[in-house]
């Protein structure tokens, strides 16, 4: 996540506050992917951004996990999501966030 | 995690799905976007 992006997501989390707030992702590499979610839940493991050293504790999902994409519309999963489900290896990408979101901050 | 009544963080990707994207869905499934931004790394 860039840092500007953090400190936007600083800002409107300490609007909004944490409570039944989730981050959704799509990135197309489980690095990215790791990265990103680690930020949002023990902050910036660079301590690069406005994040470092901030615990948000948001678990974060991809738009791509079986555990999302069973709520969507499935048109609109055809229409926004088929193409780029096929570009990526989605288990691989996902991998990551169920131990992240698992494991204590 | 049902996405119904959820407040939602969007972050896309340029290159995987952009927030765009993303922000359409989770909003059809009834969570409420707070944030969308869809990075790019180059």
């Amino acid at each position: 996540m860039d840092l500007e992006g953090q400190g936007r997501i600083k800002q409107v989390v300490e609007q909004a506050g944490t409570q039944n707030l989730v981050a959704v992702l799509g990135a197309n590499s489980p690095t990215a992917v790791e990265m990103t979610a680690l930020t949002l839940k023990s902050g910036d493991p660079s301590y690069a951004g406005a994040l470092a050293g901030v615990e948000l504790g948001i678990p974060s999902y991809h738009i791509l996990e079986p555990e999302i994409v069973g709520q969507l519309d499935p048109s609109l999963y055809e229409r926004e999501l088929a193409l780029p489900a096929m570009a990526m290896d989605v288990a691989e990408v996902v991998q990551p966030l169920k131990t992240i979101r698992g494991s204590a901050t | 995690m049902k996405l119904n009544g959820k407040r939602v963080l969007v972050i896309g990707e340029r290159d995987g799905v952009n927030a765009a994207a993303i922000e359409a869905c989770v909003k059809s499934a009834g969570a409420e976007v707070l944030y969308a931004e869809t990075l790019c790394f180059v």
